[in-house]
């Protein structure tokens, strides 16, 4: 989370409860929603590594809140994130590792551990699209997040299709 | 087995051959399937699989090699092809990949046709036709011709002509297999909302962000079912969805 926060402080000073509410609206419901200690925590981190600055502010009747806001190093950090491009997603290997290995245990049937995780993905792919249908349809990048997450499942189910193709010839 | 009412579908051990140049296909290679009344049921697997060949032999447009089927409890194994073509207005609405409007008549008259086939007056049928196109937001294109709309308009009139006479069962072949990203969302919403409405669908699809919308789904692999799951799928609030959408760190 430590990138997303100075993201959204690049903006300008925001103060840690003003920073969750953003990323709830920015992501929308498919986001596991960020717990407000987290970031509490989070934002202590790069405070100490210099990278942001809290300036108490006072308040009546209340406790101090504290404001922060980019350093020079925190947008230096931001520029290098964005200049790097991701790791490309692995192939889930736990899985891949089961179905590998399950012939020489005799302790589990390919198909069936097949047809197992395709359930799961379904399941996970019908959780999705009523996110979908759920969130605000104008949120168009919560809607692009979970359009993603989808579009990985689907790969991730057309290769089992293909392992069940294979490994049905062989029996 | 249960006493409950008949399944609205049902299929004993159905077997369909497809034989042309070459080897002989197996397409369907001992089938047995129950749908009840309100269930929306997806059937996906592979192209080849014959899945589309199993969805043709539920709706009486092939006939099988071998096994039965009933339909609301009556069996149509002695069933002639007008027999079938009568069951398919009435009892069973079909939607198709490339939609299969009739392309010299209006939208209109072809959401209308299978009422005034069906029996309906012609002022019913009318009425019919426009809370359909209505509800699919198709309302002032009435006078378009086919080929006037888009391919996912083109579904979705293929959708109200498919319903116009209430059947109860639905079967849809492909029915975003033609259509971009936007238009699948679009049969998936609306395939939803009809089946929130009590009505029974088999959807036949190798698109899984489609069969995710059926609650109960059938893998279908090499002319048999390699597995048959119900899916819940309540999105649990507190840790989001799968891992596909966490942060990291």
């Amino acid at each position: 989370m430590r990138l997303p926060l100075l993201a959204l402080l690049a903006r300008g000073p925001a103060h840690g409860y003003e920073l969750k509410q953003d990323l709830e609206q920015l992501l929308g419901s498919a986001y596991p929603q960020p717990n407000v200690g987290q970031i509490y925590v989070t934002l202590g981190r790069l405070e100490k590594q210099g990278l942001i600055e809290g300036e108490d502010v006072e308040q009546s009747s209340r406790p101090n809140k504290k404001v922060y806001h980019l350093t020079e190093s925190g947008r230096e950090e931001l520029r290098v994130w964005f200049e790097e491009p991701e790791d490309e997603p692995r192939v889930r290997d736990e899985f891949f590792m089961k179905l590998a290995l399950a012939p020489q245990t005799g302790l589990a049937d390919q198909i069936a551990l097949i047809n197992k995780q395709r359930r799961q993905y379904l399941t996970a792919m019908r959780s999705l699209s009523k996110l979908a249908a759920a969130e605000n349809r104008d949120n168009r990048i919560a809607q692009l997040l979970i359009e993603g997450a989808m579009l990985h499942l689907q790969a991730d189910l057309d290769w089992l299709e293909r392992c069940q193709e294979e490994l049905e010839e062989l029996e | 087995m249960s006493d409950g009412p008949a399944p609205v579908l049902r299929a004993e051990s159905l077997v369909k051959t497809h034989y042309g140049e070459g080897a002989p296909a197996h397409a369907v290679r001992g089938v047995n399937l129950r749908v009840r009344q309100g269930e929306f049921v997806a059937v996906t697997g592979p192209s080849g699989a014959g899945k589309s060949t199993l969805l043709h032999l539920l709706g009486g447009l092939q006939r099988p090699d071998g096994g039965s089927i009933w339909l609301d409890g009556a069996c149509a194994n002695a069933w002639s092809e007008a027999r079938w073509a009568m069951e398919r207005r009435k009892r069973i609405g079909i939607v198709f990949q490339f939609f299969n409007l009739v392309s010299n008549l209006s939208v209109a008259d072809n959401v209308e046709l299978p009422a005034l086939l069906a029996g309906t007056s012609p002022k019913q049928a009318r009425a019919g036709r426009e809370e359909l196109l209505a509800e699919l937001g198709l309302a002032g294109k009435e006078r378009s011709m086919p080929g006037e709309l888009s391919g996912g308009e083109q579904q979705r009139v293929a959708l109200a002509r498919a319903l116009v006479n209430q059947p109860p069962l639905l079967l849809a072949d492909e029915p975003a297999g033609s259509l971009d990203s936007k238009g699948t969302r679009e049969v998936m919403r609306l395939l939803s909302r009809f089946h929130q409405r009590g009505q029974t669908i088999v959807l036949v699809t190798h698109d899984a962000r489609l069969a995710s919308a059926a609650d109960r789904v059938i893998s279908f692999f090499d002319g048999r079912i390699a597995d048959d799951a119900t899916l819940d799928g309540t999105p649990s609030p507190r840790t989001g969805i799968s891992g596909v959408l966490e942060l990291r760190d």
